[in-house]
C-alpha cells in the first residue's frame, strides 16, 4: 500500500480511462465535452505509457507519449474547428440534436 | 517512501475527482476548468516518477493550448449556458445502463490485464532502448528523437502541420462587403496607371476625364 508501484499507476491510468468511456456513453448534451473525454482518454494511455518506460527502465515509452501528444493536439485542433463550422451552419452542437446523417 | 506514497494519492486522488467532475460538470466552463487541473496533477505525477520532460511539456501543450483552445471555443459558441445533462428524462434514458455496464466491463478488463502483467513479469521484454541514469531525462529523449525515431518524429510534425491546415481551411469564412488588400493588384501597379502628367493653360485649369 506504501510503496507505489508499477500497479498503482495503471490502476490510476485505468480509472481515469474508464470515466473517460463513461463520459462519452452517457453524455447526451454537449460535444465539446465529449471532446475533453477524448483527451482524458489519450491521458490515461501516456500514463499507462510513461508508467512502463520508466519501470521497465525503456526509454521508447516516452517517445511514443511525445507522439501521442501531439496527435491529440492535433485531433482537438480538428475536432474544435468542426464543431465551430458545424454551430455557425446549424446553430446548436448539443449531441441529440445532431442528426443529419440519421437520413 | 511515505511522503513519495502520499504525495502519489494526493495527486492521483485529484486527478480522479476532477476527471469525473469533467464528465458531470453541468457548466462548460467548469468542465474545461477541471480538465486543466486534471492536466496539472498527471503533469505534477509525471514530473514525481522521473519524466520531466514529458511533464513540463504536458503542461504546455495540454494547459497551454489545448485546454485553452476548448476555453475559446466554449466562450465563443456561447454554450456555458447551455446545461450539460446526464439523464434525460425523455424516455430515451436506455443508453444509460448499458453504457455504465460497457464501461464496468471496460474497466475490469484493463484490471485483468494489469493483473497478467504483474504475475508475468517476462513478458514484455523486447527492444529496450535502456534509459542511461547519467543522462537527464530530456537529454535521453532527445538523444533517443533524433536518431531512432527520426523519421517519426518529422512525421508528427507534418501531422500538426496537417491539422493547421485542416483548422484553417475548415473555419475560413470569406464575408462579402469586406475590403481587402489585394497584393498582386498592388504590386503590378504601374507608373501611368496612377498619374498622369498635365501641361496647365493659364485661366484655363483641368479638364479630368473620370
Amino acid at each position: 500500500m506504501l510503496s507505489i508501484g508499477l500497479g498503482h499507476y495503471l490502476t490510476l491510468a485505468a480509472i481515469i480511462f474508464t470515466i473517460g468511456v463513461v463520459g462519452i456513453f452517457l453524455n447526451r448534451k454537449n460535444v465539446i465535452v465529449i471532446l475533453m473525454s477524448i483527451e482524458l482518454i489519450l491521458l490515461a494511455v501516456n500514463i499507462n505509457l510513461v508508467s512502463f518506460s520508466i519501470f521497465i527502465n525503456d526509454i521508447s515509452g516516452q517517445v511514443f507519449t511525445l507522439f501521442i501528444l501531439t496527435v491529440a493536439a492535433a485531433e482537438a485542433a480538428i475536432g474544435l474547428a468542426i464543431i465551430v463550422v458545424y454551430y455557425r451552419n446549424s446553430g446548436t452542437i448539443r449531441v441529440e440534436e445532431i442528426d443529419k446523417l440519421k437520413g | 517512501m511515505i511522503a513519495h506514497a502520499i504525495v502519489f494519492y494526493i495527486f492521483s486522488l485529484i486527478a480522479i475527482v476532477s476527471a469525473i467532475m469533467v464528465t458531470v460538470s453541468r457548466n462548460t466552463v467548469n468542465s474545461v476548468f477541471f480538465l486543466i487541473l486534471d492536466f496539472i496533477s498527471i503533469s505534477c505525477l509525471f514530473i514525481m516518477i522521473g519524466a520531466e520532460f514529458l511533464g513540463m511539456i504536458m503542461l504546455i501543450v495540454y494547459v497551454g493550448a489545448v485546454a485553452v483552445l476548448f476555453l475559446f471555443v466554449v466562450m465563443m459558441l456561447n454554450v456555458a449556458q447551455q446545461k450539460n445533462e446526464w439523464f434525460i428524462s425523455k424516455g430515451r434514458s436506455a443508453h444509460i445502463p448499458v453504457g455504465l455496464l460497457v464501461s464496468l466491463i471496460i474497466f475490469f478488463e484493463i484490471i485483468i490485464v494489469i493483473g497478467g502483467w504483474k504475475y508475468k513479469p517476462d513478458l514484455i521484454d523486447s527492444l529496450a532502448i535502456e534509459i542511461n541514469t547519467e543522462l537527464t531525462n530530456t537529454q535521453t529523449l532527445g538523444t533517443v528523437i533524433y536518431t531512432d525515431y527520426i523519421h517519426l518524429f518529422q512525421l508528427s510534425g507534418m501531422v500538426l502541420l496537417v491539422a493547421m491546415i485542416g483548422a484553417i481551411v475548415l473555419t475560413y469564412r470569406q464575408r462579402s462587403g469586406v475590403k481587402r488588400q489585394s497584393y498582386f493588384r498592388q504590386i503590378s501597379r504601374e507608373r501611368k496607371d496612377g498619374i498622369e502628367v498635365v501641361e496647365v493653360e493659364n485661366n484655363k485649369g483641368v479638364k479630368i476625364d473620370a
